[in-house]
């Protein structure tokens, strides 16, 4: 599903942010990717999605090398994987419906579908009733749910998220992580790094920890490992 | 691309114009403006340079045909004038018509000629007109050199300094007009870009979701010409009414003479659709330069 061999990433400033990783994420499975601020975490989730590139290794997203692949590709790439932000990135000009809709506009899925899926999807994340209403009109929570329902309703095989709960308090980030639960058990993969210790050792999942651009510890039903 | 997906994007870029609301007024602003200078200008250049076309054709040749020849020497002369390649028109003048010529131009004063009928002094006449004005010259002097040709006069001197005159003046227009387009491509884009550069967030989310760059591309292709095309709306109406009233106000004043303004129709409806794809063309140029800049992956 998801393996990376050798990895390093240099940027052009300088900064070596991954040191030679290996991993390997099968489908289906739940993974959190925690570590200190700095640690290399964002960079080895943005190679994920070929947000960055690595300068040497390989990373091959169901079965594609991601280094092969052409600057043409990488939209069929991105379509297979959906991605959710700390800060969620919604587009404040369309509705709520919109924004989840823009997903599947974009593989110019049939109208029918599209209302049908985004509908469904709106369900899901218990936003159906908000449908016709701004981003900006909604809470933070809110906000997220809406684009956790943009990263799946086409039914990606991977959600990558890079720490959805960042600007959520404690009792909405539950909720949000219902949301990826119930998202998992349909059988996607879930990649998620976070700060969020209690989250960690509640819902018990596999730990990836990141110091220094290097995997430190790669545990099944982790823990956080870190005090906050 | 699907039509549906067309339709899509049309629908898309129209919404956003209206979500946009003060940016595509500015945009649409920055085009009027514009269109106006380049419409009103583009108007008086094409204007100047007809009169000067009416001043050109006006230039020609006119040869004393010497009182020695008889019908066959004229004959010869006419066949040799006609050789000349760049020659477009020989036309037979009498003395006799000229001297009715000469009477009708001096008026009052000259009925005095009236006395000459009898005993006419002047030249019969081929009034020779060459293809393309500024060969006038050229072609004077060959005519100059055939036998029975007593003088050849074509306004020696003054038509030299006329033809320098025009031909600067159509040089500095075109600049002028060449600059006003490239001043509005660069005020036009820069507004545009303004536009697009608040929307960055949004490629970059059409680009996380899996958009290919055309798929990105097509919403504010399209913008860009909605922003051209109603830009250029204000333009048109105003460069032809106004044009509507100056060729009324004017045209009867220049009747009679030799220069003419150009008609309304079609001259206006040309006008109109070279604003209208002019401001098509820089709204889609500003808005596809600026999406350019967030594309690269």
């Amino acid at each position: 599903m998801i393996e990376m061999q050798d990895v390093y990433k240099q940027y052009p400033n300088g900064v070596r942010a991954v040191n030679g990783i290996d991993v390997h994420i099968k489908q289906g499975e739940f993974v959190y990717v925690v570590g200190p601020s700095g640690a290399g975490k964002s960079t080895f989730i943005k190679m994920m999605y070929r947000e960055e590139l690595p300068t040497s290794g390989n990373i091959i997203i169901n079965g594609v090398n991601l280094s092969k692949l052409r600057p043409k590709k990488v939209p069929l790439l991105r379509r297979n994987i959906g991605v959710v932000f700390q800060d969620f990135k919604l587009l404040p000009k369309l509705t709520v419906y919109e924004n989840v809709a823009f997903t599947l506009e974009v593989i110019e899925e049939n109208p029918k579908y599209i209302k049908k899926a985004v509908m469904e999807t709106l369900e899901l994340v218990n936003l159906k009733h908000k449908a016709r209403v701004f981003p900006t009109e909604l809470s933070g929570g809110e906000q997220q749910r809406i684009s956790i329902a943009r990263s799946i309703v086409n039914s990606p095989k991977v959600v990558i998220a890079d720490e959805p709960t960042g600007n959520l308090d404690p009792e909405t980030s539950w909720e949000i992580m219902n949301i990826f639960d119930e998202i998992n058990t349909r059988g996607t993969t879930v990649v998620m790094a976070t700060h969020n210790r209690e989250i960690v050792n509640t819902i018990k999942h596999r730990v990836i920890a990141i110091e220094g651009g290097k995997i430190v510890r790669d545990q099944l039903r982790g823990d956080y490992g870190y005090e906050n | 691309m699907k039509i549906r997906t067309l339709g899509r994007h049309s629908r898309e870029s129209l919404k956003s114009l209206a979500r946009n609301g003060w940016m595509t007024f500015a945009s649409v602003s920055a085009v009027t403006v514009t269109l106006i200078l380049v419409g009103v200008f583009f108007v008086i250049m094409m204007n100047l340079n007809q009169v000067a076309k009416n001043i050109e054709e006006d230039v020609v040749i006119r040869v004393h045909i010497d009182i020695a020849a008889n019908e066959k020497d004229q004959q010869a002369l006419k066949q040799k004038i006609d050789q000349i390649p760049e020659v477009k028109s020989i036309v037979y003048s009498s003395k006799e018509a000229e001297l009715d010529n000469l009477i009708n131009s001096l008026g009052d004063e000259g009925k005095a000629f009236k006395l000459f009928e009898q005993d006419n002094p002047l030249n019969d006449v081929f009034i020779v007109k060459t293809k393309k004005p500024t060969d006038t010259m050229k072609v004077a002097k060959q005519i100059e050199k055939l036998d029975y040709a007593a003088k050849v006069k074509y306004g020696q001197g003054q038509i030299e300094k006329l033809f320098k005159f025009i031909g600067a003046s159509r040089n500095v227009g075109l600049a002028l007009i060449i600059g006003l387009l490239f001043t509005a491509m660069f005020l036009i884009s820069n507004t545009i870009k303004i536009t697009i550069v608040a929307r960055r967030r949004e490629i970059q989310i059409m680009r996380l979701v899996g958009a290919t760059n055309a798929f990105i591309r097509w919403p504010f292709f399209l913008e860009g010409l909605w922003l051209g095309i109603l830009g250029a709306v204000t333009p048109i109406l105003l460069v032809s009414s106004a044009y509507y009233y100056a060729y009324d106000y004017l045209a009867p004043k220049l009747k009679g003479n030799f220069i003419q303004l150009i008609p309304f129709d079609p001259f206006i409806y040309q006008v109109s659709i070279l604003l209208v794809a002019l401001g098509a063309l820089i709204g889609v140029w500003g808005s596809l330069m600026s999406v350019r800049k967030f594309l690269k992956i």
